[in-house]
């Protein structure tokens, strides 16, 4: 069974972003990049079903800028087996990404996609049920914990009142949340190793995908600031101003 | 133009984050068509007959939609944007895990963009949305011709009451036979839930086990009336369940006061809580990031103070 992994090169997660002055978009010259945690989280669970004999070949993928390589051989440190690297210099957009994975899926043919839930650059949190509805297959978004055998999948999920589990007929796509597994750090080792698997470029025209995109930003503003306040030195204090001040209580 | 709104329900009553997405739908003016995907959903659509704005209440009821699956739901959407012949110009549904995991796959099948988490509209084809955590605000242009929009209910009033709209029966879409089931574990409380609350008493690694989180923070919330919330580090240590995490992938919350105890302040959660009215910070760390955003900060061990703060309040 094949796992196509899909990874996406963002802002690293410690980096405080800063918006251009012109209004353009945030500042990404210089800043550190790394892989989406999510797609971490997706990848590293495709390893453990491939170390746990579900799995025999996980496939990671990413689009967009030659620098996306790097994320790949993180993926392939981790443990994927190849990668496919769909270049372009073009702003992608989610829908966009999820034709390409289409493209590649038919392709490929894997059992299980399993993607992050969202990126934490654009926060859009659609690629994954996307891909899902193109391929028309079923989706199990925000899984805490994933079971594979003989051609079905039995995820939980994280949703807004607690937990609930699914059973889904494969191939399937699977959206990973934060509570799904700790990924791993990739060993100087198995960093060398990756540097000698398999890696494909592909171009968005080879794929036949039209990934103009749809929305077109206006303008990138700093959201209003929240000034510290006033330090209280007690609690009496505290519910003094509370009362009295702020007025809700 | 008519905008079709998406409602979240249990089928026997509404969701409060369907009510915010009704206000959200009447900035853009037009027609509220309000549609409720449900089995035995008939109370939830009387109810819906009842929102302020709403001008025309659509049911599709069938056992498919017993588990309210992604595949079902986003299926019914379609058959209904499909059936109106271009008069539907915009679908909205909340931003909460149901809306998340059913719109996407209805702009894909549409072959349009989806625009997640809007927080403005500045005009039928223009909105402003959050990213990077919420440390930058984009307005963003959609050129297609059916809008697809999630809706960041806190961004947004809830509709009041006072419609009477007709309901409308629609004929279900057939099960995709793709997804079953197999059961829910749903966090049982008495509480405010915290998308609504007016307060929130949220507690984070500082807590240092679920036991003090419940023995200290309970009696606190219990004399506010206030929900529970909780950081993501105190959750991915299990002193409580996914459901009490706010921030940047958990819930995103603003009521009127938040109290934030033994919490540092990681970006990720301030994109949850920085709407909050009044943001009071109790940690022992005076360098902790969470006071660069409080309101009323105090330096204090929180086993003395929150018992305190219970006793005073």
């Amino acid at each position: 069974m094949k796992i196509l992994v899909p990874v996406k090169r963002v802002v690293d997660y410690n980096v405080k972003v800063r918006v251009k002055s012109d209004g353009t978009g945030v500042d990404i010259a210089n800043v550190k990049m790394s892989m989406n945690p999510f797609d971490e989280i997706a990848v590293e669970e495709a390893v453990r079903l491939k170390e746990a004999g579900v799995a025999t070949e996980v496939v990671a993928v990413s689009c967009g800028v030659g620098a996306c390589q790097e994320t790949l051989r993180t993926a392939m440190a981790i443990g994927a087996d190849r990668g496919i690297l769909v270049e372009t210099d073009a702003e992608l957009q989610p829908l966009a990404v999820a034709k390409l994975l289409k493209a590649l899926c038919d392709k490929e043919q894997p059992q299980v996609v399993i993607c992050g839930k969202q990126a934490i650059d654009d926060d859009a949190n659609q690629t994954g049920q996307m891909l899902s509805a193109l391929m028309g297959w079923p989706q199990a978004t925000f899984a805490s914990k994933v079971a594979v055998s003989a051609g079905k999948a039995t995820v939980t999920r994280e949703i807004d009142g607690g937990l609930e589990t699914l059973e889904i007929a494969l191939p399937a796509v699977v959206t990973t949340d934060l509570r799904l597994n700790e990924p791993r750090y990739a060993t100087l080792p198995n960093i060398m190793k990756a540097k000698k698997k398999p890696l494909e470029t592909v171009k968005p025209a080879d794929l036949g995908v039209d990934v103009a995109p749809r929305l077109t930003t206006l303008k990138v503003v700093e959201p209003p600031k929240r000034s510290a306040g006033v330090m209280v030195a007690d609690v009496a204090q505290l519910v003094e101003k509370l009362k009295n001040e702020a007025k809700v209580l | 133009m008519t905008v079709l709104v998406i409602a979240e329900h249990d089928n026997a009553s509404l969701k409060g984050a369907t009510l915010n997405t009704v206000t959200a739908a009447a900035r853009l003016g037009g027609d509220i068509a309000l549609l409720v995907v449900g089995a035995g959903a008939g109370a939830a659509a009387e109810a819906a007959a009842k929102v302020a704005g709403v001008s025309k209440v659509l049911v599709a009821d069938s056992a498919a939609f017993a588990d309210q699956s992604a595949e079902n739901v986003a299926a019914q959407i379609l058959a209904v944007v499909g059936a109106s012949a271009g008069s539907i110009t915009h679908v909205l549904a909340p931003a909460t895990t149901f809306g998340k995991n059913v719109l996407p796959r209805v702009a894909a099948l549409l072959d349009v963009a989806q625009i997640s988490e809007i927080v403005a509209i500045e005009s039928a084809d223009t909105f402003v949305r959050p990213i990077y955590a919420g440390n930058a605000l984009a307005t963003v242009k959609s050129a297609d011709a059916v809008k697809v929009i999630t809706v960041r209910t806190t961004a947004f009033e809830a509709a009041g009451e006072g419609g009477s709209a007709a309901v409308e029966q629609l004929s279900a879409v057939a099960d995709s036979g793709l997804s079953k089931l197999l059961g829910r574990e749903l966090t049982k409380s008495a509480r405010p839930e915290l998308g609504a609350a007016k307060i929130i008493v949220s507690g984070g690694r500082g807590m240092g086990s679920g036991e003090n989180y419940h023995a200290v923070l309970e009696p606190l919330a219990d004399k506010l009336g206030a929900a529970l919330g909780a950081s993501r580090a105190a959750v991915d240590a299990g002193y409580v369940p996914n459901d009490y995490q706010v921030g940047q992938t958990g819930k995103i919350v603003a009521p009127q006061l938040y109290l934030a105890v033994g919490i540092s302040g990681a970006i990720q959660h301030l994109a949850g809580m920085k709407d909050s009215k009044v943001i009071v910070a109790i940690n022992k760390d005076p360098e902790a990031p969470i006071f660069q955003v409080a309101d009323y900060g105090l330096v204090a061990d929180l086993f003395e103070a929150v018992p305190q703060l219970a006793a005073a309040v």
